[in-house]
């Protein structure tokens, strides 16, 4: 057993020490909010903030977590700038198909909690996570506007 | 225990209506009214049950029955039971203005989901899916009437509640309003008697310039819960007692699971409860779906050889090249897709002559949400299921074949897709419910198969690898007289749906080949149908993804051969076609006016192409501003002038144009599936590329409304961007790509 605080909350987990952090969030304790797309860190739907830096849960291994603050996409407007980043999506009209969103908003507030007035610069180097239905340019809108205030 | 037959691909065929599909056979039909009628004298052996999934239920004229529709709650609440799936091209959305703007809801309020499989729900032409860009314009008028009919049997059950004249009613957002006395009743305090009623015929429609929701830009209905992780897709379904599956398909399509080398050791393994051998997969089962993919990936699998190539069989030596190779050497002979004027006297008498080959590659679809379906048998004998897919009655059909049950008894659950772009039709060992089904009924209990994204990579049916030759005459002045294509290859239509709908000349083999608005006044396009052994697909603008890259940028070929400006020799040839010639003028209004370059800009040259397309009913004009860095090519802007006809939500509209350049550029500039000794070579977005951040252009969309028949929106803003891009490059460079994608090039500027 692992125990492990997600969302402000402490769980005990029953899984190997190499399970993803992304299958015990979704399968373990039925946060599905945190999608999986390729499980190889490569297209960022999975990311989570871990002590509030965006992380790719996918290859986050169960055993990693020690006592790190987890926080998934179901808590994200209880942060202050995670409810203004959702905002922002909802205003911008962001999602399409919506699969990659919950990752993308996590990658956004992670970037904004750290840097309020990111450079396109900026937003470019934190905001990598792949879109299939190309949002990428009404995602970097909505982060402006967030940091527009 | 090998439990199913494959599905017969037989079964697949002629189960779709034409009119979804593309623009060739949408003309042969003159109406909606008609379609069915059509469809069911064109193919008499359609299996009509798949669209009769409720049992006696007699004729239904789809559309027309309220209730099927709409449940309206005590507390007013409204939900729409739609017959389209939502995968992000924003029907939900739009389903809810059509019917709230004559129901006279605000749409704001409504919730969307997608209906069961029954009759009511073929409104596309007698028949029901989601796909074709075709939902909208095919189901407009439909939805618009039943919307209006139920809120005329709102206000018949207020006036017998209150004992005034209909006629002295009015409503207001959900509530019946009697002005003279002031009362107001709201439809959910009414709904179970006014849904009741008889509907009425020709109920009147609302003037179409009082509209308050059709033709604004709302916002999605789904778009906080898309924001908020809240948004539940197939993948994050769960049920009771069930168990995860993880599933390892054969490299070598056609192959079967021969020998288990370390079974008893893997079924030892955490959490694992069984080992299954599948039609041309092994499966695990566990307590976890992490589990049981670790467990699946540690079976040692000894496969059947594989055979020689052939309808659903790849060879040990095929290869994507080879392949190409065939189709280039084919000598077959061609059906006629287009015939117009004397080809051959025009090439006779013509001052030059060009000739050019062009090719496209495989593609994956690369939806971010990997497929999965659940499967439970229930006590009462139903199986249900959970799963993506655009045709339920379709899917219901072969789940039926593969349970081995009456279709009436499989329950289909449809679930918002995390993207398809044509990925969840029915293709064979393309869809993970077959799996699901067998595992549940060899376990006992309900299953859950997940397709890891490598097992995904394995299995996505493909847009066809495709080729076309050209030639073109060209007269002393340097303008076209002749153009000739010959394509060899197959096309999706074709394959699943047969000669009766594609046509001899399968149009989703030359769709965007034929039927261009240009005053060429001679041409020959024909098709040599070629088979592909692999699954193949529909992808997003099918046909279209694909030909009218090949037909623009030799269109570029053509200008540059006879010394004339591209965009200039458009509108030229464009000469008696309003609705192009205005949309090719607003293109180049909207980039700020015509210039093809090459110019200085800050960050080295740049030059710009120009191409126009005719998809799914609707127009475009894309233009695309290049340059290079390191030998590769980068793209600046992508301006598109974009006509459906007339829209529902410009805003979604907007962002469906925006959605469709991204992934055509992608196509462009990235995607390539290759076949190598009969084994796929990408296994994951690190081996198949596609666009990210850094390579996404500014997109400017301009929408031009000319009142033509509605047309497509998902679709059309895709094959406009691979030529715009190929033909600045040449504009750039001096070369004319002929093979996709770029990335499989190095360019120099001239």
């Amino acid at each position: 057993m692992a125990g492990i605080n997600v969302n402000g909350r402490d769980f005990e987990v029953a899984a190997e020490p190499d399970t993803p952090l992304l299958w015990v969030l979704r399968d373990t304790l039925g946060m599905t909010g945190t999608k999986y797309g390729c499980g190889v860190a490569m297209c960022g739907a999975c990311t989570v903030l871990i002590d509030g830096q965006a992380t790719r849960s996918c290859q986050f291994p169960l055993e990693s977590v020690g006592q790190s603050r987890i926080t998934t996409i179901e808590s994200i407007e209880e942060d202050e700038i995670g409810r203004k980043v959702v905002d922002a999506w909802v205003d911008i009209q962001v999602p399409q198909c919506g699969y990659c969103q919950s990752g993308q908003v996590m990658a956004a507030t992670s970037l904004l909690k750290q840097n309020p007035h990111p450079t396109d610069a900026d937003i470019a180097d934190a905001m990598t996570n792949l879109c299939r239905c190309g949002t990428y340019n009404r995602i970097a809108d909505a982060i402006r506007q967030v940091a527009a205030g | 225990m090998n439990f199913f037959s494959s599905i017969d691909s037989a079964q697949v065929v002629r189960l779709m209506h034409p009119e979804g599909i593309t623009n060739l056979s949408r003309r042969r039909f003159l109406s909606f009214g008609a379609g069915a009628v059509v469809l069911g004298a064109l193919l008499p052996d359609i299996p009509r049950r798949a669209f009769a999934a409720v049992p006696n239920a007699g004729p239904v004229k789809p559309g027309t029955r309220v209730p099927a529709f709409l449940l309206i709650g005590k507390d007013n609440s409204v939900k729409l039971l739609s017959p389209f799936v939502e995968g992000g091209q924003g029907i939900s959305t739009g389903q809810a203005q059509i019917v709230g703007e004559e129901l006279d809801v605000n749409p704001s309020r409504f919730v969307v989901e997608c209906a069961p499989p029954g009759p009511d729900y073929a409104v596309v032409g007698g028949i029901r899916m989601t796909g074709g860009s075709f939902s909208t314009r095919s189901s407009y008028d439909v939805l618009r009437r039943m919307g209006a009919t139920a809120r005329d049997m709102f206000i018949r059950a207020a006036a017998s509640r209150l004992g005034v004249a209909p006629a002295s009613l009015t409503t207001e957002d959900g509530v019946v309003i009697h002005a003279a006395s002031g009362r107001r009743v709201p439809y959910g305090d009414i709904a179970a008697e006014a849904l009741a009623l008889e509907p009425a015929e020709n109920v009147p429609l609302r003037d179409p310039a009082t509209f308050r929701y059709i033709r604004k830009p709302m916002p999605r209905l789904d778009a906080r819960d898309k924001s908020t992780g809240k948004a539940i897709y197939a993948i994050d379904q769960k049920v009771d007692g069930m168990l995860y599956a993880a599933v390892q398909h054969a490299p070598h399509l056609g192959t079967e699971p021969e020998n288990l080398a370390n079974e008893a050791a893997v079924k030892a393994m955490p959490g694992v409860h069984s080992v299954h051998k599948l039609p041309g997969a092994v499966a695990v089962t566990a307590d976890s779906w992490f589990r049981a993919r670790k467990a699946v990936e540690t079976l040692e699998v000894r496969w059947t050889q594989p055979t020689p190539t052939g309808f659903g069989s790849v060879a040990a030596d095929y290869s994507s090249g080879g392949l190409l190779a065939a189709l280039k050497a084919s000598s077959g002979s061609g059906i006629s897709a287009e015939q117009a004027g004397d080809v051959e006297a025009a090439f006779a008498s013509a001052t030059k002559v060009i000739e050019a080959e062009y090719d496209a590659p495989y593609l994956a679809h690369a939806q971010l949400e990997p497929p999965s379906t659940i499967a439970r048998f229930n006590a009462d004998g139903t199986l249900e299921l959970w799963m993506p897919n655009q045709m339920p009655e379709l899917f219901q059909l072969f789940a039926s074949q593969t349970a081995g049950i009456p279709q009436d008894r499989v329950i289909i659950h449809s679930p918002i897709l995390g993207g398809f772009f044509g990925r969840h039709f029915t293709y064979g060992p393309g869809n993970p419910f077959p799996q699901a089904i067998l595992l549940a009924k060899a376990t006992g209990k309900p299953v859950k198969v997940l397709w890891s994204r490598e097992e995904e990579f394995k299995r996505d049916a493909l847009r066809p690898l495709s080729f076309s030759r050209f030639s073109a005459a060209l007269d002393k002045n340097g303008k076209p007289v002749a153009i000739k294509v010959r394509t060899v290859g197959e096309g999706p239509l074709g394959r699943y749906f047969g000669e009766a709908v594609a046509g001899p000349a399968d149009s989703s083999a030359v769709e965007g080949l034929v039927e261009k608005p240009y005053a060429i006044p001679n041409r020959s396009m024909e098709l040599v149908k070629f088979p592909h052994p692999v699954t193949i697909a529909f992808w997003r603008s099918v046909g279209h993804s694909m030909n009218d890259y090949f037909y623009e940028g030799f269109f570029d070929e053509m200008a540059d051969a006879g010394g004339q400006d591209p965009y200039a020799l458009r509108l030229e040839l464009l000469g008696d076609t309003p609705r192009h010639l205005n949309l090719l003028r607003t293109v180049g209004e909207l980039s700020g006016g015509w210039k093809r370059g090459p110019y200085a800009s800050a960050d080295g040259k740049r030059a710009r192409g120009v191409s126009m397309a005719s998809p799914f009913g609707s127009e475009t004009a894309t233009i695309a501003e290049v340059s290079l860095a390191d030998g590769q090519v980068k793209v600046h802007n992508l301006w598109i002038a974009f006509d459906p006809g007339s829209i529902v939500n410009p805003a979604i509209v907007k962002s469906q144009v925006e959605s469709a350049a991204a992934l055509g550029l992608s196509a462009t500039l990235f995607e390539e599936l290759v076949y190598a000794d009969g084994v796929r070579q990408s296994s994951n977005f690190d081996s198949y590329p596609i666009l990210a951040r850094d390579h996404m252009p500014a997109v400017h969309v301009e929408i031009v409304e000319s009142g033509a028949p509605m047309g497509g929106v998902g679709e059309p803003g895709l094959p406009g961007i691979g030529p715009a891009v190929v033909n600045a490059v040449a504009a750039l460079t001096g070369n004319h790509v002929r093979s996709l994608p770029l990335a499989k090039a190095t360019f120099g500027s001239r």
